[in-house]
């Protein structure tokens, strides 16, 4: 059995992940790959590199400690040629200024469980927990779930934030160890789901379905898009499928675009692959409250 | 390839201030916030009103000085002296004013303390004519004044007497900035009330100095005689403190009597009603017990500038029953109550901090004179102490949002969450109000001083974070300590490598040491040199003021300076404290994180390198640099290496201060406050081995180093509480949080939970700035606009427009919490 895991990232602090103050975990590695992701990061689950150029001070340590020659000086900062680098983070270490830096660590259980063991207090005072997001944690679903039976030893409050594509079997095993869910519904017509997501919505529906059988609690989550999934349609659809769940599953948070991911990508020397969307006005995020509510569901924005 | 960072701008966002969802709104309302008419107006009135110096009570002190000085014992003077302030200081009443008295001829007229510290016309000249904390002063005045007070004082102030006293070896200690002496500038002070005077009057005070007279035994206590001038000197500043409320009351049936709108006629017969009633008895209704406190306040800050004005302490414990009493009889309604309670909060505003003199009247400083209203907290009885007039009090500081007075919310596991959240709605709107602190640490604090349970129940914080048992203590801030630049004068073997010249001991050259401990055990050596220097003079300025200078009216109203016969200056309050107040935990810990680690553990440089590099202000020594900043763990970061040399540093504050005797019968111990001391100690300092820049502001209280606590709120709060804050007698944590980490309602209550969570770890204080970037930088830029923007400092709140650019960028550079 695999006993560590891809994170590129811990948050503490973090408050919109689930009830009380959370520590949330992000895992690396995504089988979908959502065109507007904010987390571009998220998406390779192999270790990557950001390079920030306003952090580089031109010491070129890295330049001379390359064993690859894939860097090289440029009025922009320095430059990878990614045909030759190897990952290997030689760069990210000896820079003095931490303008390399490697995404991705492979953090055995005690360790992680060591991090999330020292914000405790945090959980205790605010009814607070662990939140596991991402990429895909499912997709590291032996190590997720030996974190979460570890968290739930604890009585730490456990959330899942997945696309719940998987394998039903898989999601259902991690519901036993979960208190909350928070799953996208990212748009409801099927090819749109493909062309902007990379795979059908259909298995996503399925074990939506599954799931809301057992006792585990959801919350939806919808990435407004103008010209994507705000139109009444998708609205209604989306509504309607919630509506056709077992249990009362009526909560749903609107989280409107934004271009983070911009620069994340320039960092992570793709920018080629970032594509600009834009949020629906505020007056139509508004109009989507209210149609959302005709259905009797509760969406608000954030969470 | 220098070129590289050069195009980029680092400092500016490029949002705009509204893309944050800030919550700070620019004044743009005509009459200005309060919550009717009336109080609209007084507001903007204290706002607007320049801060002005009065010569008036030097004038008539002098003249009083001239004709008396020799015919009385000391106390006896000290108390006619202020007689004759009262009976004939110009009396003020305000249009619309419902809490009346002033301590200047008209508000925001700050008087001079020339007995303390006799300002030169130079200084004068400064303050009238500086950009920031101006004081303005005719030159008709100031011609008066060299004419009349500056001869008669020269070489007789205390500040005189202390200076020719000093030693060598203190002067240069204190010239090279390794610490500061607050009694040099303004008396000793930090003083809070407790609830004895909402239950007796002067007349009941007087009654009790008089037995105690009575009492005196002239055959055995070698003291007697002592004890009869002290006591009658405080039976003399009772009278003095009814004279000044009946020449308010004379004063408001005058105006009455021309008055032609009945309402307000009917209102100033009530003025002169309260005012003939208090302070010579015990307060009777709400009304009387707002005035009641005020006149108090007055006297005190009136007879002598002490540290810290004066505080009412739980004033809204204190309140409470008379508002209660009021509300169930119906002879008082809640909006009444908060338009008198607003009155007075303007009445505290109308009174900024006497200025300073000499060299630092060129500094900035504060207006403020950090009156501190304690809310909320536990009752002396260890119930909670939260009632009706908290929340009405919150909403007055959020809708007033004043500079002055300071209040702060004291949040024990007894209090309720609806307060707390009250409370963080109010710190949301981004002025800085209110701090938090945490009964269920402080009051351990001041067990292991000493205090009676009740005592620590009933005490608090003043001024900023330090506490004391209110209405019984004496808790005098003698200074504040430079920890880094200690550290600096050690790297250096005792010399301060700014000026050149000796400040400290010799304890070595470091770049013989052979591993930390030497290196540590050097800078303990100039640590305790040090702290014993400061002791020395600071025992003697106690004396001073003791012998001199007493308090009488203020020890009036501290227990047990009447029982004792002893000023509050000369160990009359049950509890005797002197505080050193340490500043720099987080730059002193950071830097010797980077000796430890790269100097001496992992040798990736040499001691000389380092001190090199500081040395040229890490000019050409950038790759060094960035090396400390990103390959060291720092302070505040939930990392042990790092908080293990926060947590030594701390302990050995505590062993080289703590229970060292001071000459009042009580003891020194530590504080972690910094106020804006930590930028003027930054001044006085070269490059510092974290990889701080020469002349940049050190770290302040026991917040991290700015900028190095890159892992949220949830990690400093870890690290600070590794200290164990029980021992100190308050600790200071900064936090600035975006305004976009507070939008949703619930943010509110996780911000409360935050708290909540410091303080059962063991936290003391914490404090929030909710004011994000590119607000501070709009309102640097167009500062008309931003009059009115509010930030927190350290331990209080202040005007972002007057405070100089190293305070203001010292703002702006602070941790913001951001994108959790």
């Amino acid at each position: 059995m695999k006993q560590q895991s891809l994170i590129f990232d811990i948050k503490k602090y973090a408050i919109n992940d689930g009830p009380g103050i959370r520590l949330t975990v992000f895992f690396k590695g995504c089988n979908l790959s959502c065109e507007w992701c904010h987390n571009p990061e998220s998406i390779s689950p192999k270790v990557q590199k950001m390079y920030t150029a306003s952090k580089c001070i031109g010491a070129v340590k890295c330049i001379e400690n390359c064993p690859n020659d894939a860097l090289k000086m440029t009025s922009e900062g320095i430059v990878t040629d990614y045909n030759v680098c190897n990952f290997c983070g030689i760069c990210a270490e000896v820079c003095p200024a931490k303008a390399f830096e490697m995404l991705g660590k492979f953090m055995p259980v005690e360790e992680l469980m060591k991090v999330i063991d020292n914000e405790a207090a945090f959980f205790d005072q605010s009814g607070g927990g662990v939140s596991f997001s991402g990429g895909e944690p499912l997709m590291h679903a032996d190590y997720l779930l030996q974190i979460l039976k570890a968290c739930g030893k604890r009585y730490y409050h456990r959330v899942v934030d997945t696309t719940a594509f998987a394998k039903t079997e898989t999601l259902l095993e991690v519901a036993k160890h979960t208190e909350l869910f928070l799953i996208d519904l990212k748009v409801m017509d099927d090819k749109k789901h493909k062309r902007y997501t990379g795979v059908s919505n259909k298995k996503i529906h399925k074990n939506i379905t599954e799931l809301a059988k057992t006792d585990v609690e959801i919350i939806f989550r919808i990435p407004l898009i103008k010209g994507v999934n705000d139109s009444n349609d998708n609205i209604i659809a989306t509504a309607e499928f919630m509506n056709s769940l077992d249990g009362s599953r009526k909560v749903i948070n609107l989280l409107p675009y934004h271009k983070v991911a911009e620069n994340k990508h320039k960092k992570l020397g793709t920018p080629e692959n970032f594509i600009l969307f834009e949020a629906p006005e505020e007056n139509r995020i508004e109009e989507i409250i209210q149609l959302f509510d005709q259905y009797g569901i509760k969406a608000s924005v954030g969470g | 390839m220098e070129t590289i960072h050069k195009k980029i701008n680092f400092n500016k966002p490029e949002r705009k201030p509204s893309s944050e969802g800030n919550f700070y709104k620019p004044l743009n309302n005509e009459i200005g916030p309060g919550m009717n008419e009336r109080i609209q107006k007084l507001r903007r009135q204290s706002f607007e009103a320049e801060p002005a110096l009065s010569i008036e009570r030097a004038l008539i002190e002098t003249e009083f000085y001239k004709k008396n000085y020799g015919k009385y014992s000391i106390p006896v003077l000290r108390s006619l002296n202020f007689m004759e302030i009262c009976k004939k200081k110009s009396i003020y009443l305000g249009d619309g004013e419902l809490i009346v008295g002033e301590r200047g001829p008209k508000p925001k007229a700050v008087p001079t303390f020339p007995e303390l510290t006799c300002h030169s016309v130079e200084d004068l000249h400064v303050l009238n004519t500086r950009n920031l904390q101006r004081y303005t002063i005719s030159q008709e005045d100031i011609d008066t004044y060299k004419k009349e007070v500056i001869p008669f004082w020269k070489g007789k102030t205390i500040r005189d007497r202390i200076f020719e006293h000093v030693p060598e070896t203190w002067k240069r200690a204190y010239e090279a900035g390794i610490f500061t002496e607050f009694m040099e500038q303004r008396a000793p002070g930090h003083t809070a009330l407790d609830g004895k005077i909402y239950k007796k009057g002067m007349l009941d005070f007087k009654k009790e100095i008089e037995e105690h007279i009575n009492n005196l035994d002239f055959l055995n206590d070698p003291e007697a005689t002592d004890k009869k001038e002290q006591l009658s000197g405080m039976a003399i500043a009772c009278d003095a403190a009814i004279l000044f409320a009946e020449r308010h009351a004379d004063e408001a049936e005058r105006q009455a009597e021309k008055e032609t709108d009945p309402k307000r006629k009917e209102e100033l017969k009530k003025i002169a009603e309260v005012c003939r009633w208090v302070p010579a008895h015990a307060p009777r209704n709400f009304w009387e017990a707002i005035q009641m406190y005020w006149f108090v306040h007055l006297g005190t800050i009136t007879e002598l500038n002490g540290w810290d004005a004066m505080n009412p302490g739980h004033f809204d414990q204190h309140l409470e029953p008379f508002y209660e009493k009021e509300i169930a009889e119906g002879t008082l309604t809640r909006e009444e109550a908060k338009e008198l309670l607003s009155c007075f909060w303007i009445k505290v505003n109308n009174h900024p901090a006497p200025p300073k003199v000499g060299i630092t009247a060129k500094e900035s400083g504060t207006y403020n004179d950090f009156t501190n209203i304690n809310i909320g907290g536990v009752k002396s009885d260890g119930s909670d102490g939260v009632s009706e007039v908290s929340y009405i009090m919150l909403e007055i500081i959020e809708e007033l949002h004043i500079l002055q007075p300071g209040n702060s919310v004291h949040i024990s596991s007894r209090t309720p969450d609806r307060f707390l959240k009250e409370a963080c709605k109010v710190i949301r709107q981004g002025h800085g109000y209110p701090s938090v602190f945490n009964p269920d640490i402080y009051i351990p604090e001041m067990l292991r001083q000493g205090k009676s349970v009740e005592d620590a129940r009933e005490g608090g914080c003043s001024g900023c974070i330090e506490v004391g048992a209110f209405g019984k203590e004496a808790y005098i801030l003698t200074g504040y300590l430079n920890v880094p630049k200690i550290l600096e004068i050690t790297l250096n073997n005792g010399i301060d490598p700014v000026t050149g010249k000796r400040a400290g001991i010799e304890s070595g050259d470091p770049r013989t040491f052979k591993n930390f401990e030497q290196l540590y055990s050097a800078f303990l050596k100039q640590l305790n040199y040090i702290i014993d220097q400061k002791i020395k003079v600071s025992n003697y300025i106690d004396r001073m003021f003791a012998k001199e200078s007493p308090a009488t009216f203020l020890s009036v109203v501290i227990d047990d300076c009447i029982s004792k016969g002893k000023d509050y200056y000369n160990g009359g309050p049950r509890y005797n404290t002197n505080y050193i107040q340490c500043t720099g935990l987080g730059t002193v810990t950071d830097s010797l994180s980077v000796l430890k680690k790269h100097v001496f553990e992992e040798m990736t440089f040499r001691m000389d390198d380092l001190l090199h590099a500081t040395e040229k202000n890490f000019k050409g020594e950038e790759i060094l640099r960035q090396t400390i900043i990103n390959n060291t763990p720092f302070y505040g970061n939930d990392d042990d290496y790092a908080d293990a040399i926060a947590l030594r540093v701390y302990d050995d504050l505590f062993d080289a201060i703590d229970g060292k005797p001071n000459i009042k019968g009580g003891s020194y111990h530590l504080n972690m406050l910094s106020t804006t001391c930590h930028v003027y100690f930054g001044k006085v300092m070269g490059a510092s081995p974290n990889g701080r820049f020469a002349f940049k502001s050190i770290s302040d209280g026991t917040s991290p180093s700015h900028g190095c606590d890159i892992n949220g709120p949830s990690s400093v709060i870890k690290s600070l509480t590794k200290l164990d804050q029980v021992k100190s007698g308050g600790t200071l944590l900064n936090q600035r949080f975006l305004p976009s980490l507070l939008k949703r309602d619930e943010d509110i209550m996780k911000l409360g939970k935050l708290i909540r969570t410091y303080f059962a770890l063991g936290g003391h204080h914490i404090q929030f700035n909710i004011v994000d970037t590119a607000t501070l930088y709009a309102a640097q830029e167009n500062p008309e606009e931003y009059k009115d923007l509010l930030v927190r400092m350290a331990g209080y709140s202040d005007y972002f427009n007057d405070m100089n650019k190293d305070l203001q960028q010292e703002v702006i550079e602070r941790t913001e919490n951001e994108s959790f």
